[in-house]
């Protein structure tokens, strides 16, 4: 009973967050001039209302839901990875150089075989600041930060040079893009006339992965132990190095799959800059972090919250149609939400350490001594 | 109005009951205290001492029942408030502001008499004088961060006196005391029992109970147990009290065969978290089917020297073998495979991850072991059920094998951490305080196992702070002093006031055994 109580409070916590959230981004749409209701409206139905809203909302989550994976097993073993972007444009690149390499490889090895690589660029960018916090205590968000600033300037450097389609050298455009990428590569449509691709089924199945990653295996049983108490890991014999790093690295392959599936699974098909890592990314390797917090850095619970952080995106896009209010209305509103989801963290703690600490811990003791002395009296 | 007359207790505490959501912490407890008299709470963790003293000195109301001071009811409301009616506690961690000197901790918190400006020279004159009285032996004018722990208890003690205390409550007051730090303390208690204050001594330490109180109360499971003159009652009957059953207070210890050295240190140098070195090249070694027990006041390297034996610190010169191997050194993984077992001191920080449930802290070391995982993933079967086997064995206390460790009680955590570090048949245990902040019905079990542990041919390095567990447990007794052993002693030979000397530095009859280089 208990625990359900606490699962009660756990998920009524959050829920206060996004509501209280969301009127004040109601009340931000008043002030703008636009009826709120009018307008949560438009972008609920937008989002979820008819099968190509649906489909372009399982799209705009692919990249949140990968990264967001990504989080959670690098925050489960305490490395808070704020790479994500750069893991992304490094995965992706990678993963475009493999395509533009091998053109006439068949699409049921040339798509496992992109999509590899890309993870395994993603992998080797994290696996740097995971080295250097392991080796050299160099705080993992500053490199993976930085990281970032280099991932994208490389990728300019690039789709400008290197890798830009001969096409726009011939005609001077010189836009930083790549050819269009081969046929094959193509992401293969799941539904007909709608627009989602492989790369969701890809993500919920990483979703299940990470999950029995996490619960089911030895890696992950050392993973959650250095993340929980790094002291008794060591002392277990755990090597919480080589931990460190391969959770920023399979984080980091989280997001190089992000990456690729973005590139293979876009509609021009082919990888393209605008110069900074938002024009690629759409900042989903932030944004992920968001919905990782949201899923309580749960795996699968992080499977609706992509899709909700996913619908939001979506809905923007029509809000700004349909009730003309800037789109940047609702970076702010997922914002507040995560100031409020996160900040709720703390109420959940302080209620739950009130609901079991003095209750479970006395009643276990006492019963204990019965017990103890009840065994040894016959 | 004090003087009133030796009948009327100068604190009764009667019918006290007090209920915590599912548990009663004390049921009709009554409790009283005469003028100038020692008496003692004894009982173990979670007897209900603590809450019966929390009520006394305000923190929080009973359900049921009424304290009397001198005669007249009162109630008690905040600390503050027992404060103002004579009643002082002397915490186990010492309440006290290092950066402060001993009279601005003494003026803290109090009204001075020139109020807004202080008058330390009044608090250093009065202080002084207390401290001539009951030979306290403090000075107001240095810093508390200067001073040994005795002597900031004693600073503590001046606070009770200064703010005229009448009642003074002592919370396991020994407990990071050294002998000889002890008999000072029993005679400045005693002394301030001929001045007429009134003491209520809390302890779970039988022999100091019975040395200094004048009567005993015994708390068990929050009902009073019985009632004791330390002149007609023995150890044994206080702690069949105290558990409700009859105790060993010492594990048989079945004469063995020693063997082969299985654990071999040699000159091992350690530095400690102050970069200075902790342990000063200690050598010695122990043999299988052997209890090598480490007495000594706890911070004179011997957490230094258990993390270096374990690898998880890195001595700076030294070796060490176990069956004649020499072992990596700062290689945790290393150690344990080479047979090493170790029961660290700070079981929450290092023994059992808090929100790991039982059978995740029980596969701590092995779940790499073909039989609990295969290709990578955990088999949760043989898992489950090793995790049964050793609950029943070691009598762990657990609602299921999901409950987090963190809801177990300190002496089922040690358990399963010592089920854990046993399991695996080691040639070497280094049981590191093992019985801290555990209840006796537990101690006595675990006691029994490192006993059991020892016929089976382990080399076992004890390291306590508990003289009487050193004793009952140990072959031979090192004694630690500032990284260095002052001396191995056999148990036969070993008497606490040996001991106890040598733990303060002073070596009864020869000049230190290791010879400690000078920082260069």
């Amino acid at each position: 009973m208990n625990n359900l109580k606490t699962k009660m409070i756990s998920w009524t916590i959050p829920s206060c967050a996004v509501l209280a959230a969301l009127i004040i981004g109601a009340i931000m749409l008043s002030a703008l001039g636009a009826n709120p209701i009018k307008g949560f409206g438009t972008m609920f139905a937008s989002a979820f209302g008819n099968l190509d809203g649906l489909a372009s909302t399982a799209v705009k989550s692919i990249p949140l839901l990968l990264v967001g994976i990504g989080i959670c097993i690098a925050f489960r073993a305490s490395v808070i990875n704020i790479g994500g972007e750069g893991q992304m444009v490094m995965g992706a690149l990678l993963a475009t150089i493999m395509a533009l390499a091998f053109p006439g490889l068949p699409a049921i090895i040339f798509i496992p075989l992109v999509l590899l690589v890309g993870l395994i660029g993603g992998a080797a960018w994290g696996a740097i600041p995971g080295a250097l916090k392991a080796y050299f205590n160099v705080s993992e968000i500053l490199s993976t930060i930085m990281l970032n600033i280099v991932a994208v300037q490389f990728m300019n450097f690039m789709l400008r040079g290197p890798l830009i389609d001969p096409g726009e050298i011939e005609r001077g455009t010189r836009i930083p893009q790549t050819a269009r990428l081969p046929e094959a590569t193509d992401l293969p449509l799941l539904l007909e006339g709608a627009r989602m691709h492989l790369g969701f089924l890809i993500a919920v199945l990483a979703a299940v992965a990470a999950w029995i990653l996490l619960w089911r295996t030895s890696l992950g049983f050392r993973l959650r132990s250095v993340g929980l108490n790094p002291a008794a890991a060591r002392y277990a014999g755990i090597p919480v190095k080589r931990s460190i790093i391969m959770a920023l690295a399979i984080s980091g392959a989280m997001a190089g799959l992000a990456g690729a599936i973005l590139v293979f699974g876009s509609e021009s098909h082919r990888m393209v800059t605008d110069g900074s890592s938002t024009g690629f990314t759409g900042s989903a390797g932030f944004n992920g972090i968001v919905v990782a917090l949201f899923a309580g850095l749960h795996p699968l619970w992080s499977i609706p919250s992509a899709l909700l952080f996913g619908g939001m995106l979506v809905g923007a896009n029509a809000l700004q149609r349909a009730v003309q209010v800037p789109s940047a209305l609702i970076i702010a509103l997922n914002g507040l939400i995560v100031v409020f989801v996160v900040s709720s963290e703390y109420f959940k703690r302080r209620v739950q350490t009130v609901q079991t600490d003095p209750k479970v811990q006395k009643t276990v003791s006492d019963s204990d001594k019965n017990q103890e002395s009840d065994n040894l009296k016959d | 109005m004090m003087e009133e007359s030796g009948s009327v207790p100068v604190l009764e505490m009667r019918g006290i009951t007090k209920h915590f959501p599912g548990v009663v912490a004390n049921d009709n407890v009554s409790f009283n205290l005469l003028k100038g008299e020692v008496h003692a709470l004894l009982g173990e963790n979670g007897a209900g001492k603590s809450t019966l003293m929390k009520i006394l000195f305000g923190f929080y109301p009973p359900d049921a029942g009424q304290v009397f001071l001198n005669g007249h009811a009162v109630n008690l409301t905040s600390p503050a408030h027992a404060i103002a009616n004579g009643i002082c506690m002397i915490h186990q961690h010492f309440m006290l502001v290092p950066t402060l000197t001993v009279a601005e901790n003494v003026a803290l918190g109090l009204r001075s008499s020139r109020h807004p400006l202080t008058d330390l020279a009044a608090v250093t004159k009065r202080i002084q004088q207390l401290s001539d009285t009951f030979g306290l032996q403090v000075d107001p004018l240095a810093y508390v961060w200067q001073l040994a722990v005795g002597e900031r208890q004693r600073v503590e003690i001046i606070k009770a006196l200064y703010r005229d205390a009448s009642i003074l409550i002592l919370d396991e007051p020994t407990a990071v005391l050294t002998p000889k730090e002890v008999d000072d303390l029993f005679q400045i208690l005693r002394q301030m029992a001929e001045a007429g204050r009134s003491l209520i001594f809390i302890s779970h330490k039988l022999h100091e109970v019975m040395a200094l109180s004048d009567r005993i109360t015994v708390l068990r499971n929050g009902c009073v147990t019985g009632e004791a003159n330390p002149c007609d009652t023995s150890r044994a009957k206080l702690a069949q009290m105290m558990v409700g059953r009859e105790v060993k207070l010492a594990p048989d210890k079945p004469h063995t065969q020693i063997c082969e050295p299985r654990l071999e240190v040699k000159d091992l140098v350690v530095e400690g978290d102050r970069k200075t070195d902790a342990v000063c090249g200690l050598s010695f070694q122990i043999c299988g089917g052997e209890v090598l027990g480490v007495a000594g006041v706890s911070g004179n390297g011997q957490r230094e020297l258990a993390e270096a034996i374990c690898g998880l610190r890195k001595p700076k010169t030294g070796q060490i073998k176990i069956d004649g191997q020499s072992v990596p050194s700062g290689n945790a993984k290393a150690a344990r495979e080479a047979g090493l077992s170790y029961v660290p001191e700070e079981r929450m920080r290092d023994g059992a991850i808090a929100d790991f449930n039982i059978f995740e802290n029980f596969i701590l070391l092995n779940h790499g072991q073909k039989r609990f995982c295969r290709m990578g993933f955990l088999r949760f079967t043989p898992i489950h059920q090793h995790s049964r086997t050793l609950i029943d064995e070691y009598t762990v206390k657990t609602p299921n094998l999901e409950t987090p460790a963190k809801n177990l009680s300190g002496g089922n955590i040690q358990k399963l951490i010592l089920a854990r570090e046993l399991s695996s048949d080691p040639k070497v245990l280094i049981a590191a305080q093992p019985t801290r902040g555990v209840d006796i019905g537990a101690a006595e079990y675990i006691h029994e196992r490192l006993s059991h542990q020892r016929t089976n041919g382990t080399a076992t390095l004890v390291i306590s702070e508990d003289l009487d567990e050193v004793l009952a447990l140990s072959d031979r007794i090192a004694v630690m002093f500032e990284g260095r052993i002052m001396g191995i002693v056999n148990r036969e030979e070993a008497s606490r006031e040996r001991i106890g000397l040598m733990m303060a530095g002073v070596d009864p009859d020869s000049p230190p055994a290791d010879y400690c280089p000078s920082p260069e």
